[in-house]
């Protein structure tokens, strides 16, 4: 009957609109999935696969990994990364690079993380301190070797993890 | 009847500024200056309580989404609104080209003036009333339904086809919509014989004409909030403005305060729609009283009248509000058979089973006069 059908939809419809307003009421009670950023600083969790700024790890004695080799700059799709080394006399007469100056800078690179993968000595890595922005961009370019700092030598056999925690914005002023 | 001790009614006060101005002015004089202080008073309410309904509707948006709304500017975000007003104050209004000028500018003012002069005349609390028609009702219907003029001639006069879209579906909406409206408001007009707001919320002192009317009063509740709903172009019947096709349907080309005046208009008509059920079904600003429990009725008279007009309505709204974000948009067609095939017709039987409902004297307050009487 077309009358019965015209009563039934009117309860039916009735029905599925008081079911759709059930979700919606207990929506209402779920917990709030908002972070409100700067207060949360401390309980904030950034994933560890995040990219946002290359470091060079040093160790307690200031002794980085890093051999000067250049594959990274080589590497580096949009030329970020500056190597520059200079070639010593060791005791047993025999010469070798050091490291002057690894620079990076933050303006310009796309956070591809070749030069991670490609490093043959595991020097550098990706932290994941996201707070990267300055007001001036020359403040972007990053030293990432410290001060004074010097190769690790070989005999320790093991190269420090890269998991270490690196003294971080030093570098900045360089 | 006994006379209850009423603390925070401004009856009081209102009393001494009449004897104020009465005293120190001729009465020419005194009712302009009445005229012009309830004018001003009227106005700020309106702009207060639409910036209070904006803040109140993002935050409750937010929550039924999971989020958390605006909480950056004040405690929980509370002055947020108020600074959106002054940015849109300072913003610049853009000429449109080939618009035509005059319609495009008196637009805005036919949809904030109808807003303005329905709001006028809501019944916020005891003597809390501008207007008080014997026909308050009807008035009611008649000037809320202006604003249709200014949605129809900012959609023509935009010179835009999404701007004339969204006009015409809207002024399809509103008049298909306005017949259920009129016509649930009649069922209660039947039912408490009296047009005049004052009256129907002193009928309804110990029994709400939603329950005084039972089975028809509810069927006419429930259809004036849907067509009330569609009337303010809110919740699933946005489709004027749906942004997904139509950008943002009649106000597309406009910015600045000319924006402001229909963005303000829209939260007031939602606050309209839920003061006028909260009258004319709920009691208005009438306080629940139980026959017979003086005490009971006492303590309930220490909330004042006003406090509790804006409770109810608050219900409403955020009735309202949860019907917003639960249901999807409609479809045009699905919109107006909505209306002609099902809340039309229902309508108008309903009105009849009133009719017969109170001839028969079968209401509450006839079938329990010791109950709910007057």
């Amino acid at each position: 009957m077309k009358f019965t059908k015209y009563i039934g939809g009117i309860f039916t419809a009735l029905r599925s609109l008081a079911g759709g307003m059930i979700v919606t009421w207990k929506e209402l009670f779920t917990p709030k999935v908002t972070m409100e950023y700067p207060e949360n600083r401390k309980t904030l969790v950034i994933s560890d696969r995040w990219r946002s700024e290359l470091i060079m790890p040093h160790d307690e004695n200031n002794e980085h990994a890093c051999t000067a080799c250049g594959i990274c700059m080589i590497n580096c799709p949009n030329g970020t990364i500056q190597v520059t080394s200079s070639s010593i006399d060791t005791e047993d007469g025999k010469k070798k690079k050091i490291l002057d100056k690894h620079l990076w800078d933050y303006g310009s690179c796309t956070f591809c993380n070749l030069c991670v993968i490609t490093c043959p000595s595991d020097a550098i890595i990706f932290n994941n301190d996201f707070e990267g922005a300055v007001f001036d961009r020359s403040k972007l370019l990053h030293r990432l070797n410290h001060e004074g700092s010097k190769l690790r030598e070989k005999k320790k056999e093991s190269p420090a993890p890269a998991t270490e925690a690196p003294a971080k914005k030093e570098n900045r002023e360089a | 009847m006994l006379i209850y001790s009423q603390p925070l009614e401004l009856t009081k006060l209102l009393a001494a500024i009449n004897n104020f101005l009465q005293g120190n002015l001729s009465p020419g004089w005194a009712n302009l200056v009445k005229g012009i202080l309830v004018g001003i008073l009227i106005l700020a309410a309106y702009a207060l309580i639409a910036l209070a309904l904006i803040y109140i509707e993002r935050k409750v948006a937010a929550f039924f989404q999971a989020r958390l709304g605006p909480n950056r500017l004040g405690k929980y975000g509370v002055i947020q609104s108020l600074a959106d007003m002054i940015k849109i104050l300072i913003k610049e209004v853009i000429h449109i080209n080939k618009a035509d000028k005059l319609l495009f500018y008196a637009a805005p003012f036919f949809v904030i003036v109808a807003s303005v002069l329905a709001f006028g005349a809501l019944p916020f609390g005891m003597n809390l009333h501008a207007l008080d028609f014997n026909i308050g009702v009807f008035y009611l219907l008649a000037v809320s339904s202006l604003g249709i003029i200014g949605i129809l001639l900012a959609g023509w006069s935009s010179n835009n086809k999404y701007s004339m879209i969204g006009a015409m579906r809207s002024g399809a909406q509103f008049i298909s919509y306005e017949l259920s409206a009129g016509f649930s408001l009649m069922t209660i007009v039947v039912l408490s014989g009296s047009m005049q707001f004052s009256e129907i919320i002193e009928g309804q002192r110990y029994c709400w004409n939603l329950f005084n009317g039972h089975l028809p009063a509810m069927i006419a509740f429930v259809i004036y909030l849907i067509s009330g709903h569609a009337e303010t172009n809110r919740g699933p019947f946005d489709l004027p403005e749906a942004e997904s096709e139509l950008t943002a349907g009649y106000h597309t080309e406009y910015s600045g305060l000319q924006f402001g005046f229909f963005y303000l208009s829209e939260y007031l008509n939602m606050f309209i729609v839920a003061a006028v059920a909260t009258t004319v079904f709920l009691g208005g600003w009438m306080p629940i009283q139980i026959k017979g429990w003086e005490t009971f009725n006492q303590a309930m008279w220490y909330i004042p009248s006003w406090a509790w007009f804006f409770g109810k309505a608050g219900l409403l709204m955020f009735f309202s509000l949860w019907v917003r974000w639960s249901f999807p948009r409609l479809r045009i067609d699905l919109l107006l058979n909505l209306e002609w095939k099902y809340l039309l017709p229902i309508n108008l039987v309903n009105l009849l089973v009133m009719v017969v409902i109170v001839l028969s004297e079968f209401t509450l307050t006839d079938l329990f006069p010791a109950l709910f009487g007057k």
